[in-house]
């Protein structure tokens, strides 16, 4: 929309006047590819609005050539590019062909005119689009602009534009400077910059400034680099907590092996979606907080059905483990088929409140997205209720009482089995929690659950089973492992290295990093 | 673990099989030997006891599966553990033997090259060295038990040993095949990656696709079934089956008196792997793929269920499972494709509910309470 509205500004003012030159506009459309490049940058020295306006039909594929006329089409009427004349458009007119390598000069020329735009954003994404192919041609341009922005932010980015433009100059006092420059900048493509230069320089001295410049820049991304590596770590812990949490109350404390636990997911996320529906279709003003009340929507539906499923399967399987598996199991089948009968089985679009998108740049190559922050704040924030909902209130010490002796609990006057159900139902609810947190940052579709399940189990049998706090460093610590080995050995090589490490730190703890002290021969 | 305990009472030396037992038996090998062989090939194929060869390779396949829920019911059943990752040495079985079919396409492959088309494909120049011994049919055989033998003899030493069980078991077994799955997805592994292994031409330079072929492949299926049904029979029998038996029913106690369980449970595991193997590679020239999918956990888990429908701890059981499971998923998954996983996740709930013997099981109390009807009358 911002560039149909430049575009437009930028006709308005083209159509006015042309006052770029008639040669200029021949090199710059016709011949050879390479003196069309080097008729562009001629005319970029001398460059104003109309070169820009002429540029921008260029490369809307606008312009047409018929004989020595270049014409350049404006909605239904015809200008000579040259005098601004309306003519007609003749038979023979043929269409200017831009291959890719014009069509990025183009483009990069075109950003350099952006510079002097009166709009920030738009200032900022011609910096931004200029870092990538800055070279001296655009110099005097660069410096133009250097001379009068005013924005800070910008002006600092434009430096480093214009570092990376001296680096590519013939004079070697340039490039000394354009060093310098650019050894105070942390950013991941200043570092295949320098590099690039590295390879082909010639001269020993510039040679040494580039390698020192390198290395500074190399130790402000190693930084940023680890900083986001723990980042990814914290957050994909902070998820893994989240799918974890539920289980270690299913599983943990009563001793369910809940295989559909990441079906309830799903339907914590579908829930999310149909939120998002009504929300779309009834208070588009409010769109922006649909996720608040996803949110105890998703809790009921998934505590709800969990409570079904206790109610209709699970109680009668108390005290046969391996049975329980497998008709969880044969219930996570037919969830699945349930959402793909209802919703269809390819994914559906869950999108992200405008206020989670986009994220807090730290770093020159650390920027943390707003989405993982906020699901590392709803991680806490469930961890902390789920803590005080067990540590503090009578249904938690029912509980807990029913898990450490269920016939002197039954004794006390506790409805055992009411509190059962309670408790799978509060299981589910936080695996519904669970996706609606994923549906903000991954696909949400029928086989969600499916990915999930076997950390989600990974991360309670690591954790020592009945604890709460084992769940926690559990995840944590698996993310963040996780996250780390990602960075040597890539994606799927980090996830099978996990595996097998959970597999023999199992041989050494059986009972996982918090055992529950107790005599017992059996485990 | 059950906990709760049966009355035991001390098997009498049982033979082999019963006379009756005997008799099914020689009918079983003679059907699969002679008679479907005759209706296949030599019935004429308008005939209405022409057995097609959709027909054979239904059979042939689910025979396969048989073999995997009986190696499951002598680990499960028998023994009381549940492992999550048989479809792991299902398909290792199977990979064995899809590298030696990979290696008889020759230069027939699409780039005529000696190499598989897929490393032809990742520019590969030379055979990575699992490779090597692909081309002898003998080596082989050999790999065909020895590899899934050994990954199964490894992981459930250590497991075994810090005696992990009950749910911990399975749920390790699960992340075992899991992360083997992820392994063979990646091209580096040397598997194909995930398109696996297909386009098999010939086995021991005979073509595969032919009704004979096909026909000696479903013989064979036949015949190594009945042979580790006997071979499961013999092992349950014997004073070591017993001994697994009495592990399941209570593991404590049969270290307390004296037993070191470690080796019965590794020995009944790795058999168990190595089955499930042999199963593998019977089933990789049947159906003419191999690929990673087949080490998901699902399908893990669907063997268990097979043995749970058909009746653990009874050795035909697992077998009819088997045929019941997988030949009504081949119906209802052409005739009601959507209604297959409602069908399948019902039979998991229902038989744990319901049947917790399995179909065998019911009709035992079928017979019984009608013998009772009958006596009173």
């Amino acid at each position: 929309m911002l560039k149909k509205f430049l575009l437009s500004a930028l006709l308005f003012i083209a159509s006015s006047a042309y006052s770029i030159t008639a040669e200029e506009v021949k090199g710059i459309t016709t011949g050879e590819t390479d003196n069309r490049i080097a008729a562009l940058a001629k005319a970029m020295l001398s460059a104003d609005d109309k070169t820009a306006a002429f540029l921008q039909a260029l490369s809307d594929d606008a312009v047409k050539v018929a004989g020595d006329k270049i014409l350049v089409i404006q909605g239904d009427k015809v200008v000579d590019a040259v005098t601004g004349a309306a003519v007609a458009l003749p038979d023979d007119a043929e269409d200017v062909i831009n291959n890719n390598r014009m069509r990025g000069e183009i483009d990069s020329a075109l950003a350099a005119l952006k510079l002097f735009s009166k709009d920030d954003t738009v200032r900022a994404a011609a910096v931004k689009q200029l870092q990538s192919d800055a070279d001296e041609t655009k110099l005097p341009l660069i410096e133009k602009a250097l001379a009068t922005e005013q924005n800070a932010s910008i002006k600092d980015q434009l430096g480093l534009v214009r570092a990376a433009a001296l680096l590519g100059s013939a004079d070697k006092a340039k490039r000394l400077e354009a060093a310098k420059l650019l050894a105070t900048s942390g950013q991941a493509n200043t570092k295949t910059m320098l590099l690039a230069r590295l390879d082909t320089e010639p001269d020993a001295e510039v040679k040494a400034a580039l390698g020192a410049a390198l290395r500074q820049v190399e130790s402000a991304l190693a930084w940023g680099d680890k900083l986001g590596a723990l980042f990814s770590g914290i957050s994909l812990g902070s998820i893994l907590l989240l799918v974890a949490l539920g289980l270690a109350i299913t599983y943990g404390l009563m001793g369910v092996i809940n295989m559909a636990h990441g079906e309830l997911m799903m339907i914590g996320a579908y829930a999310t979606y149909v939120v998002q529906g009504l929300f779309q279709k009834y208070l588009p003003g409010a769109f922006d907080w649909y996720l608040l009340a996803a949110v105890p929507v998703a809790f009921m539906a998934s505590a709800l059905m969990g409570a079904l499923l206790e109610r209709s399967v699970i109680r009668f399987l108390y005290g046969r483990p391996l049975e329980t598996l497998l008709a969880t199991w044969g219930i996570s089948l037919m969830l699945m088929q349930l959402v793909r009968s209802i919703f269809g089985a390819q994914n559906v679009g869950v999108e992200n409140p405008s206020w989670m998108s986009g994220g807090m740049q730290v770093l020159g190559n650390l920027s943390l997205p707003y989405n993982r922050l906020v699901i590392i704040g709803f991680a806490i924030f469930v961890l902390g209720s789920v803590a005080w909902l067990i540590g503090k209130t009578r249904l938690g010490l029912f509980v807990r009482g029913v898990t450490q002796n269920r016939p002197i609990a039954a004794c006390m006057g506790v409805n055992t089995a009411r509190i059962d159900t309670y408790a799978f139902a509060l299981g589910s609810g936080i695996a519904g929690l669970a996706g609606c947190a994923l549906s903000q940052i991954g696909n949400v579709g029928p086989d969600l659950g499916q990915g999930y399940i076997v950390d989600a189990f990974m991360v309670v049998v690591l954790g020592g089973v009945g604890q709460l706090a084992g769940t926690v460093y559990a995840a944590l610590g698996l993310g963040i492992l996780n996250k780390f080995l990602e960075g040597w050995a890539g994606a799927v090589l980090a996830k099978i290295a996990v595996l097998v490490v959970i597999i023999i730190f199992i041989q050494k703890r059986p009972q996982g990093i918090f055992a529950m002290k107790g005599r017992s021969a059996e485990a | 673990m059950n906990a709760s305990m049966k009355p035991v009472s001390l098997p009498s030396p049982a033979p082999l099989l019963s006379r009756t037992g005997w008799v099914a038996f020689l009918v079983a090998l003679i059907v699969v030997c002679a008679v479907a062989p005759v209706l296949n090939l030599l019935v004429p194929s308008d005939s209405v006891f022409h057995l097609s060869d959709y027909g054979v390779g239904l059979v042939g396949r689910i025979m396969c599966y048989a073999i995997c829920a009986l190696a499951m019911d002598l680990i499960w059943g028998f023994t009381g553990i549940l492992s999550l990752g048989h479809g792991l040495f299902f398909a290792l079985g199977g990979y064995a033997m899809g590298m030696y079919l990979m290696r008889q396409i020759g230069l027939d492959g699409n780039y005529k090259s000696e190499l598989p088309d897929f490393m032809v494909f990742l520019d590969w120049k030379t055979l990575p060295w699992h490779w090597t011994f692909s081309d002898s049919f003998v080596a082989t055989l050999f790999l065909i038990i020895a590899v899934p033998g050994l990954v199964a003899f490894v992981f459930g030493y250590f497991a075994f040993r810090s005696r992990i069980k009950g749910v911990y078991f399975s749920i390790i077994t699960q992340a075992m095949t899991f992360a083997a799955m992820l392994l063979f997805f990646r091209n580096e592994t040397g598997f194909g990656g995930n398109n696996g292994f297909t386009d098999f031409k010939r086995i021991l330079n005979i073509p595969v696709a032919t009704p004979s072929m096909r026909m000696t492949l479903f013989v064979l299926t036949g015949v190594t079934l009945l042979a580790f049904f006997l071979m499961a029979r013999w092992l349950i029998n014997s004073k070591f089956g017993r001994v697994l038996q009495a592990v399941r029913d209570a593991e404590t106690r049969v270290m307390f008196s004296g037993y070191n369980p470690l080796g019965y449970k590794l020995t009944i595991w790795t058999i168990s792997a190595m089955m499930c193997g042999v199963a593998g590679a019977l089933y990789v020239p049947q159906v003419g793929i191999i690929n990673p999918s087949e080490m998901s956990p699902a399908n893990s888990i669907e063997i268990a269920i097979w043995a749970a429908v058909g009746g653990r701890a009874t050795l035909i059981g697992p077998i009819l499972g088997a045929f019941i499971v997988s030949g009504a998923k081949s119906w209802l998954t052409v005739a009601y494709p959507e209604f297959w996983l409602y069908f399948l996740g019902a039979l998991f709930i229902g038989v744990t509910l319901f049947l917790p013997d399995g179909v065998v099981g019911l009709v035992k109390r079928l017979s019984q309470s009608a013998q009772k009807s009958g006596d009173r009358s």
